[in-house]
């Protein structure tokens, strides 16, 4: 074990020893995204793992170290990392943990210091927790945000946004069963070296990259049959993580659906913008504010690349940032950034409008943003919209998955059912 | 011709089955309660209607909950039940506007709007409604039918949470305690389901027009039909004759997929049943890994035993303890070496009076003139009840009862866990005081009973079903959030066809995880509360149980032979150590003859005191000893004593923040209505005083009450979210009937930045947004008066900014007058903080110089709300404390950060106000909860952490719109008692 040292407050660091000596395990949030995250860390020298874990077991060690009304995605995390360190051969005295921090007046901003109690009552307060956010929360000696490594988490996440919004068009069309997984698969294989190299900034070798992942896509021979799409939105870890939502996006394809995900890309730029937007309406550096909008700016150069890419072999993209903020205007406002904020009602009007009426609305069971965002704006979005199609589901490791299913289940009749209304017209 | 076409409803108790030939016209139909066995049920039922269509090829078409997952493997067609009865609906009748839809585990509702029609189900934490009525009608001691009997001679309506079964059960037990009437229990039992269909489903869109009712309890229930009518003010009713089986006759109609005969369907079941076995469910290692290791437990726990001893052969005193529980009545007579002469146990049937009558009775008979009895205590919920009925010579709080119990068998016992029927108690104690005291909030409640309740609905004794779990080889995961989530777990894992002894195993499991994870909140057991624990309480009878608790803990407890008459026993003991050794004395209960001329009625009577108008039930016993239920506090008992003068901040704080009201006389040219609400009860010194200042009158809404709520409830649209969030819609609509100007609801993310040391200064989600939640669900309201925008108050400049801009279409304001209204606002939002400051030190010092007890409770600005405390602060003032709130004493505390993210200020008033007690002698915290308050999941462990570090006794008290004081009351009492045991520790030592 590396020698123990601690911030002022009291927070055990992770040292530059450590950096050397021990595992970092990232947990699953993310499926399409985190594996990059993880090969974007690896290149950077650090020995990190992402934690694959999903079984019963997790669970109830989440339920052990947690308090059992917090949000269903901190007992998870919770559960998946104590798991992993007593049962999946770690070695308690040289792993750390990385958790991604939000902020805000959610309470998922207290994740971190959640998982320390619950690190402490399972004796491993020894284990270092690295906090991954965008404010400069809680520095560490032996981790540090470094604009390379910046950059190849910003590859990461277009990586994976990429990659799930062509999956999600072709799984459902392929006409040889399994043939567009085996393909993510094997793009992933490659893109764990893609991040070896230092020449990040430039834009060449990216955009190699994502034409040849496009361009073996659009090979994937496909049927001609269209499906009713179905969107997914909600809590950010509820919408992204299959541990979280009880496998949602294997159910309803399975249900015979095409699943749309909006990217993960712009939960973060809707974080930078309504950082920006506080200081505008309640005072603030003006300094930061303008970093905070030059930053999306310059990952929307980027991602429109892509997205014309995409377009220009024949998939559907992704509406610019600045088009689906402009979607919710005079529908919330956009002082209303806790949890997900705008964001999700916003992303359920621009699929919609987007030929996917019908909404999955995932939320933690309890979850106290979503009382305003989602459900508080379910018959507002029905009166402006009456072919909506919304479902909203509370997830909760007790809830039972035949209530989840069975209106899941009415949702996606609802859905059948217009589609071929539509269809015959 | 075409074949014959057959809906098959598989629902979560029942199946249907309905067959259609070509004109749509019922040639058979079959009805069934499934007993949670599918497979069994179906062969039963496919043989019937072999019968008469042998082998004839039909379209089937499954529908219901239970059967998705059926049709899916058999690879045949299913139906959405609520499709289904979409189906059924257009087919049978025309003009339907809305379709409730009420059945054993789900709840849906159906608006039609031309070809549209909007389709919704009930949330995961509504409980199902007819599993709810069973469960009700079991408390009553009656069936469904009987629920439906009953409630045709209610003559008054009782407020019951409306929330879930488990909640509503919470409501009901003190009222049958109460002595309130069945028939009126019964309808408020159908009003709930009205007020939860109401309120959860419709979220907004309102029930009227031409209505139709379907399912089992809409079907079989005329008076929850009736009160859906009156409630609604429905006048065009459409209930089918055959609305049992109305949804497989959608199903039927919907049947559409390819013939198919009845043995080749039966072929795919029992393939799919043979799958289904060898599938993995979420299951366990065993409880026992022998049967030799059962045998070993059994031996173990045999240990801790009273002796029965004959009546007849035993001379001398003998002790009377009575443990008047929510559900049962237990009662324990003792001889002077601790030998039971009498034991009973029996449900409260809903009349615990009577129940007590006749265990008195029984116990006369079997005694003699030999045995005196000396004392009588009784403890539990209706200790008060029994006392004054039957005349006993003390009670005793149920807590210090079980201590006094498990001392018996454990001198050195430093932890004791209760599972009764309803509650779980736990306590941890240290050199002989209690320290720390456990009770189970709503959601736990129930977990006991619920095993028996379930073990019954599948046929066997409790024991029977105890024995089987026992031998499980892979107990399911079932889960512990609560009964209702436990209950649906338990119809998915028998529709997986999982065995019954894995399902009681699993449920033992479940009741165990429930009250170490949820109530104990332990990881560590062992660690945290030593390893001389006592289990009591009747779930603990049940060895599967004990089992589960042993395995999960790692810890050998010691469980006596009457776990389940603890109560009494405590209360036989304390009685003991209360006789005096005077050979003459004896009990002033009731003797034989005084139990012949026993009478008993009940009156009932609203408490006109004060606002919160408590029902109050007046039990008269033998024509002339009252006993008054029911009240809140010393007024409703009938009794005014000097209690005014105790310092009470809750009640100072409601009354000063109403005194915030424009100048009489003074003409204003324009008003504003400011909905009393969440973060007001902060600000509401800041805003009156500033709207005056710019010469608009502030007007409020009504003050909350039941019926304030329920003019809101329909437009909520969360049925989660917390009570104080949804009384914002009653508060809004009492707003619209006064017709101000505009109405002032800001947005305030942000509060003020009063707390350097905390990390940040916001508002709860909730508190921070709940405006937009109005603006978009209550949609008949003109956009221009509601005013809502976002705001600081932190910042002057961006201030003025917003409000210039808000206030712009109602009046014209130049930034100058804005200014001076801001620092007016702001002097007097400082002087009110100062003064509830000044206030709360008064307070304590009051105490000090009168040697009082003092409560710290510690919630939310809006907390203040009698609506939303229920009245507890004044039920505090009864017990003879001072209380104080959290924003009155958390200036007093040392300025540093906690373990959490510090970044709500209620919330780092609520850690200060803790850190501030933590050294204060005879001043304790109760944390106040709102149900719903999700950051209070993260807030309660850091108050509790800052708390027990000081050696300081944490509790807590979860309010929702639940309005039952009884389990406050026990944890309150609990809570003082052990607080005046503490000062006698000190003062000995």
């Amino acid at each position: 074990m590396a020698e123990l040292r601690y911030a002022e407050d009291g927070r055990l660091l992770f040292t530059e020893e450590m950096r050397k000596e021990y595992k970092v395990l990232v947990p699953q949030m993310a499926p399409y995204h985190f594996d990059y995250l993880v090969y974007a860390l690896q290149s950077e020298g650090y020995d990190a793992e992402l934690l694959k874990t999903d079984d019963y077991e997790l669970i109830h060690e989440g339920m052990k170290y947690s308090h059992n009304d917090i949000c269903v995605p901190a007992m998870l995390v919770i559960g998946q990392f104590i798991d992993a360190i007593k049962h999946r051969g770690y070695d308690d005295e040289k792993v750390a943990l990385i958790i991604v921090q939000t902020g805000g007046g959610c309470r998922a901003s207290n994740y971190i210091k959640l998982l320390r109690k619950a690190l402490e009552k399972a004796k491993l307060s020894h284990v270092p927790i690295i906090s991954l956010n965008a404010q400069g929360y809680e520095k560490n000696p032996g981790f540090s945000i470094t604009p390379r490594l910046l950059h190849k988490f910003h590859d990461a996440v277009l990586f994976g946004d990429t990659l799930m919004t062509l999956t999600l068009q072709t799984r459902p069309y392929e006409k040889h069963e399994g043939e567009t997984d085996r393909l993510r698969e094997a793009i992933a294989e490659e893109l764990r070296t893609y991040f070896d190299h230092n020449k990040v900034f430039t834009w060449r070798r990216n955009k190699k990259m994502i034409r040849s992942i496009i361009e073996r896509f659009q090979r994937i021979e496909t049927v001609d049959k269209p499906k009713p799409k179905v969107g997914i939105v909600g809590e950010i870890y509820v919408k992204y993580s299959p541990l979280g939502n009880n496998h949602l996006e294997y159910t309803l394809e399975k249900e015979g659906v095409e699943v749309v995900i909006p990217p993960l890309y712009d939960f973060f730029l809707y974080s930078f913008s309504s950082s920006a937007h506080d200081i505008e309406r309640y005072g603030g550096k003006k300094r930061i504010k303008w970093a905070y909008r030059a930053i999306i700016w310059y990952i929307e150069i980027r991602r429109e690349k892509i997205r014309k890419m995409m377009r220009r072999a024949g998939f559907d993209t992704p509406i610019p940032f600045k088009d689906l903020k402009n979607l919710v205007k005079g529908f919330i406002d956009y002082g209303a950034h806790t949890g997900e904020g705008w964001l999700l009602p916003a992303e359920m009007i621009d699929l919609i409008e987007h030929g996917a009426p019908n909404i999955v609305s995932t939320q933690p069971f309890g979850c106290l943003p979503n009382h305003i965002v989602a459900r508080g704006m379910l018959k507002k979005l029905k009166r402006h919209y009456p072919e909506s199609n919304i479902v909203a589901i509370d997830y909760d490791t007790s809830a039972s998955k035949i209530n989840q299913i069975n209106r899941i289940n009415l949702m996606v009749s609802n859905a059948f059912r217009q589609f071929e209304k539509e269809d015959a017209q | 011709m075409d074949a014959y076409r057959v809906g098959i409803d598989i629902g979560s108790t029942t199946i249907k089955v309905v067959v259609l030939d070509e004109n749509d016209s019922i040639v058979y139909d079959d009805y069934k309660r499934h007993m949670s066995s599918i497979s069994e049920s179906m062969k039963a039922m496919f043989a019937k209607l072999s019968e008469q269509f042998s082998e004839e090829k039909m379209r089937f078409n499954f529908t219901g909950s239970a059967g998705l997952s059926l049709a899916k493997h058999i690879g045949a067609q299913f139906t959405q039940e609520v499709i289904s009865a979409t189906t059924a609906l257009r087919h049978h009748v025309e003009g339907i506007d809305v379709c409730v839809e009420l059945g054993g585990e789900d709840a849906k509702i159906m608006f039609f709007e031309g070809d549209n029609v909007e389709q919704r189900m009930n949330g995961t934490c509504a409980g199902g409604t007819g599993a709810f009525i069973d469960q009700m009608a079991a408390l009553l001691d009656t069936d469904a039918a009987g629920v439906n009997k009953l409630a045709k001679d209610y003559e008054r309506i009782h407020a019951i949470a409306s929330r879930c079964g488990v909640f509503a059960k919470s409501d009901i037990q003190p009222l049958l305690n109460q002595g309130a009437r069945k028939e009126d229990i019964a309808a408020s039992i159908y009003q709930a389901i009205v007020n939860q269909t109401v309120g959860g489903l419709s979220q907004g869109k309102k029930i009227q027009g031409k209505v139709a009712f379907l399912g089992g309890p809409l079907t079989f229930s005329s008076e929850l039909r009736r009160r859906f009518i009156e409630y609604l003010n429905l006048e065009n009713v459409y209930t089918p004759e055959n609305g049992e089986i109305f949804v497989a006759i959608g199903a039927a109609l919907e049947a559409c997929e390819a013939p198919m005969s009845i043995p080749d369907l039966i072929e795919r079941i029992k393939a799919y049943r043979r799958k289904e076995k060898k599938d993995a469910r979420k299951t366990m290692d065993p409880l026992f890994e022998s049967e030799e290791a059962y045998e070993a437990f059994k031996k173990r726990h045999d240990k801790a035993s009273l002796e029965y001893k004959n009546p007849s052969e035993y001379e001398g005193n003998a002790y009377l303890g009575i443990d008047a529980g929510s559900t049962t009545t237990k009662m324990l007579l003792i001889s002077e070496d601790h030998d039971i002469l009498f034991e009973y146990y029996a449900h409260n049937r809903g009349n615990p009076v009577e129940v007590g009558r006749q265990a008195l009775k029984r116990m006369y008979d079997t005694l003699h003139e030999g045995i005196t009895i000396k004392k009588a205590y009784s403890t539990g919920y209706g200790e008060e009840l029994i006392k004054h009925a039957f005349r006993l010579d003390g009670n005793e709080v149920e807590t210090i009862c079980h201590y006094r119990a498990a001392k018996h068998f454990e001198e050195d016992v430093n932890f004791v866990v209760d599972i009764g029927g309803q509650d779980m108690k736990c306590f941890q104690v240290e050199d002989g005081v209690i320290t720390s005291i456990i009770l189970n909030e709503a959601c736990s409640s129930g977990c006991g009973s619920f095993v028996e309740t379930f073990s019954e609905s599948m046929g066997y004794e409790i024991d029977e079903f105890a024995d089987l779990a026992v031998k499980a080889e892979r107990p399911v995961d079932l889960g512990s959030r609560c009964t209702v989530f436990m209950n649906s777990s338990v119809k998915q894992a028998q529709s997986e066809a999982a065995k019954t002894e894995d399902i009681s195993a699993g449920l033992a499991m479940s009741v165990v995880k429930n009250a170490l994870y949820k109530v104990i909140r332990a990881h560590d057991v062992k660690e945290e509360f030593g390893d001389t624990i006592l289990v009591q309480g009747g779930t603990f009878n049940n060895d599967a149980v004990l089992r589960a608790f042993e395995k999960e803990t790692g810890v050998e407890v010691t469980r006596s032979n009457i776990a389940g008459l603890m109560g009494a026993f405590g209360a036989a003991l304390i009685a003991k150590d209360a006789a005096q050794p005077a050979p003459f004395n004896h009990s002033t209960m009731l003797d034989v003859r005084g139990l012949q001329e026993f009478t008993y009625k009940t009156k009932r009577a609203t408490c006109k005191k004060c606002e919160n108008h408590c029902s109050l039930t007046i039990n008269i016993f033998d024509n002339q000893h009252r006993y008054i239920s029911g009240n809140r506090c010393e007024k409703g008992a009938g009794f005014d004593k000097g209690y005014e003068e105790i310092p009470n901040l809750y009640l100072y704080k409601y009354d000063k923040l109403t005194r915030y009201q424009p100048e009489e006389g003074r003409t204003y040219e324009k008003t504003v209505g400011i909905p009393f609400v969440l973060n007001m009860y902060e600000n509401i010194p800041f805003w009156q005083p500033f709207f005056d200042a710019l010469g608009l009158k502030v007007i409020y809404s009504d003050r909350s009450d039941k019926a304030l709520y329920e003019k809101g409830q329909d437009t909520v649209p969360s049925d989660t979210v917390c009570y104080p969030a949804k009384l914002v819609h009653g508060h809004i609509e009492s707003l619209r009937e006064k017709q101000p100007d505009f109405i002032f609801y800001p947005n305030m993310p942000h509060n003020l930045d009063e707390n350097p040391h905390a990390d940040h200064y916001y508002n709860c989600p909730i508190v921070a947004l709940y405006p937009e939640v109005i603006e978009a669900n209550i949609d008949d309201m003109d956009e221009k008066l509601f005013n809502q925008p976002y705001l600081t108050l932190n910042n002057k400049k961006k201030f003025i900014d917003a409000m210039k801009d808000a206030l712009a279409p109602y009046v014209s304001v130049t930034r100058r007058a804005l200014s001076q209204a801001y620092d007016t606002g702001m002097d007097s939002y400082r002087a009110f903080r100062e003064d509830v400051q000044k206030e709360g030190e008064r307070a304590l010092e009051y105490a000090r110089a009168n040697d009082l007890k003092t409560i710290v409770l510690a919630g939310r600005p809006y907390h203040v709300d009698p609506e939303i405390n229920h009245g507890i602060p004044k039920l505090i003032r009864s017990l003879n404390v001072v209380l104080i709130s959290e924003d009155a004493i958390h200036h007093l505390a040392r300025e540093d950060n906690v373990n959490v993210l510090n970044q709500w200020t209620y919330h780092t008033r609520l850690y200060d106000a803790a850190k501030a007690v933590a050294p204060m002698e005879r001043v304790n915290l109760v944390q106040l909860v709102s149900f719903g308050c999700g950051l209070d999941a993260i807030t309660s462990d850091e108050v509790k952490d800052i708390l027990e570090d000081a050696g300081d006794i944490y509790t807590q008290v979860k309010i929702d719109e639940i309005s039952n004081l009884g389990a406050v009351n026990i944890r309150l009492r609990s809570l003082l008692s052990t607080m005046e045991r503490e000062k006698d520790a000190d003062g000995r030592a």
